[in-house]
């Protein structure tokens, strides 16, 4: 029993991980309608600047966090900015292949300044574990669920009570209007991409203080966050934070009893289960868990 | 005397749709023919018939990958996982069981075919951004298992491709013409773009008859073209299967060329290099596919043989340098893709139209 509960722990903060992406896309999405592949290259960034915040700079780990989320928030609006302006209009494909584009761009600028060994980041968490009823939990987990929680509560509130948040959600409700009521879309847009990469950098950087340390390969934990947001549903928040922490549950258990009931699927199965789920929440309900069925006109 | 009318002048459908329309397209394809016909007994140098050789096969997939993406405008990240499959059947059927070439690449385009069959009725479903996802998923999936089938793929370790280039008493890996002997590099470099050229006609042929016109109408809006009696879903289903039979074609000379092919050839990277060619060359033309799988493909060998030179290129793990040839690689494919996308959304394809209608329309250009 303590076994599974242990694997349920660890899926639930990989779960947060997840969940933190999965909003970062789902915020983009509902404001730009754009699928932002390059989250992954942002989260590299982010928590490459986190470490050198923390490491190279001696700053607290703390301050180090808050400081690597604005930077990562400010390249965020400026990739906005400089290349994504451009594209509003035209045809998913080219929007999708430029975010794509830029991802390949970021990965080798990551690997060209910190290169590519694991670097430890420095870290008030480490390997400290604490015992609760018999549970044996990690210290980071633990600060990852429960920054997770804090962020999430904060987004809602935001999104819910704040004029700002309005603006967004009329934006994404129907840009035209909004732009009607006086609402600016540029400054919309611009933020959502700030909150999808400081998401996106959290999210790196409690990752990175793990036992593996950062690494480039850190990025792909985005891929995997897709799966989280189409499970989820694309524009729906609560959705993301759902499906990551259903996907990251569903990968810690398949890890967890690989040995014992999934030896005949290979090694290291976990790694695609989140694919599978998603292929089949595709075929059943296309638009997600909690997402809108979208209506198309002729 | 009646005048002859102007060469350009177009009088009817069948006359726009012509292969090989005006007199100086005919002599334009004659020249382009002999070239390489001629080419390889003029450059026998190794490494540049080799980046050549690759440089086609890419071609090859890539036309596939254009069927698809430009013509019917299904985004597919999976590309890689066809090519893949191809190389493997490519082991199997010509390498184990010894059969020639016809047949393993017939089979692999088989293989290619089903593999396509089944992933397609996910395009029917999904549009856009989820059908790019999904595609993903198909190369994560793909790399399971590649590394899983031991039998089949030889795992991690990957499996040497024993299949040959032979059709009957032909054996294009050491031809021998009147006496003549040929380099196994100059055989491939004929069997390849005689393949490119075949390729090229059948999608040309594809493209331009009704498949052709009813996939570009399911690409400008799938519910329009179900209005004017395109079966939408059986032209998107049709689409993937076409373009992952010859991308598995692709595969299997691939593999057959390089001879060992391991689950390290066929990741996300390769699948956006495919992309990034299709773009550069021209989306929906096969003419840019070929483009730029000259311009692209040819890229990373030639970044590989002159890393030495390039300033700031690390040869090899630990030396000097701060980025590696394969994140170089990588940065080219991906800026490449920002770039023409923002600057020149038709590619080079593009250029050569405006390029051609500027002297076409001599002394009126504008």
């Amino acid at each position: 029993m303590s076994a599974f509960l242990t694997n349920v722990f660890a899926g639930l903060a990989l779960g947060s991980t997840y969940a933190l992406v999965a909003l970062g896309f789902v915020v983009i999405y509902k404001s730009t309608g754009v699928i932002n592949f390059a989250q992954g290259g942002l989260l590299a960034l982010g928590a490459y600047l986190g470490y050198t915040f923390a490491n190279n700079l001696a700053l607290a780990f703390g301050v180090a966090i808050l400081l690597a989320c604005l930077a990562a928030a400010v390249v965020g609006a400026s990739v906005e900015r400089l290349v994504l302006r451009r594209m509003v209009g035209q045809p998913p494909f080219a929007v999708i292949m430029i975010t794509i584009g830029l991802l390949f761009v970021l990965e080798p600028l990551i690997t060209a300044i910190w290169g590519f060994d694991s670097l430890p980041i420095r870290n008030p968490w480490n390997i400290q574990t604490i015992e609760v009823g018999g549970l044996v939990l990690g210290v980071r987990d633990l600060w990852t669920i429960g920054l997770t929680a804090a962020v999430v509560v904060a987004f809602f509130l935001f999104f819910r009570y704040t004029a700002f948040g309005l603006a967004m959600r009329a934006t994404a409700f129907d840009p035209e209007a909004a732009l009607a009521q006086g609402i600016s879309a540029r400054r919309v847009y611009a933020v959502s991409w700030a909150i999808a990469a400081a998401l996106a950098t959290l999210a790196g950087i409690t990752l990175a203080a793990g036992p593996a340390g950062l690494s480039p390969s850190i990025s792909f934990i985005a891929f995997a966050a897709f799966p989280a947001m189409i499970l989820g549903g694309l524009d729906s928040p609560a959705g993301a934070v759902l499906g990551g922490l259903v996907i990251g549950l569903a990968e810690a258990l398949t890890r967890g009893y690989q040995d014992e009931l999934f030896s005949w699927a290979g090694s290291n199965v976990s790694v695609i289960v989140p694919y599978l789920l998603m292929i089949l929440i595709l075929l059943i309900r296309p638009y997600g868990l909690l997402g809108t069925k979208d209506v198309r006109r002729v | 005397m009646a005048a002859k009318p102007h060469r350009n002048l177009v009088r009817s459908y069948a006359q726009d749709l012509r292969l090989f329309g005006s007199p100086t397209k005919r002599a334009g394809l004659a020249a382009t023919l002999i070239v390489l016909l001629l080419l390889p007994t003029v450059v026998q140098d190794d490494f540049w018939l080799s980046v050549l050789i690759y440089s086609g096969i890419t071609a090859i997939g890539a036309i596939g990958l254009n069927l698809l993406t430009g013509y019917s405008g299904q985004i597919s990240l999976g590309h890689a996982f066809f090519i893949g499959a191809g190389a493997y059947c490519a082991a199997r059927v010509g390498g184990d069981l010894g059969l020639p070439l016809p047949l393993w690449l017939l089979a692999s385009a088989a293989v290619g075919a089903v593999l396509g069959g089944l992933i397609g009725p996910f395009a029917l479903r999904l549009r856009g951004h989820y059908l790019a996802i999904v595609t993903l998923g198909l190369i994560f999936v793909g790399e399971h298992l590649w590394r899983n089938l031991t039998s089949l793929t030889g795992g991690n370790n990957g499996t040497s491709v024993l299949a040959q280039p032979r059709i009957g008493p032909l054996d294009l890996g050491a031809l021998e013409i009147a006496g003549e002997n040929y380099s196994r590099n100059q055989g491939w470099f004929w069997l390849v773009w005689a393949l490119v050229a075949l390729v090229a006609l059948l999608a040309k042929n594809l493209a331009r008859t009704r498949p052709g016109r009813a996939l570009c109408a399911v690409r400008d809006h799938d519910q329009a073209a179900e209005v004017i009696g395109v079966r939408a879903g059986r032209y998107k289903i049709g689409a993937f299967m076409v373009s992952s039979a010859i991308a598995s074609m692709a595969g299997a000379l691939f593999g057959a060329y390089q001879q060992h092919v391991s689950p390290d050839d066929w990741t996300l990277l390769l699948s956006i290099q495919y992309i990034a060619i299709i773009i550069v060359g021209g989306l929906g033309t096969i003419f840019g596919s070929i483009l730029g799988a000259v311009f692209v493909g040819a890229l990373p060998a030639l970044i590989d043989e002159y890393s030495s030179v390039i300033p700031g290129v690390a040869t090899d793990a630990g030396g000097e340098g701060f980025i590696s040839v394969f994140a170089l690689n990588q940065a080219i494919f991906g800026l490449l893709i920002v770039l023409f996308l923002v600057f020149e959304p038709r590619g080079l394809a593009g250029i050569w139209f405006r390029v051609r209608a500027y002297f076409k329309a001599w002394p009126f250009s504008y």
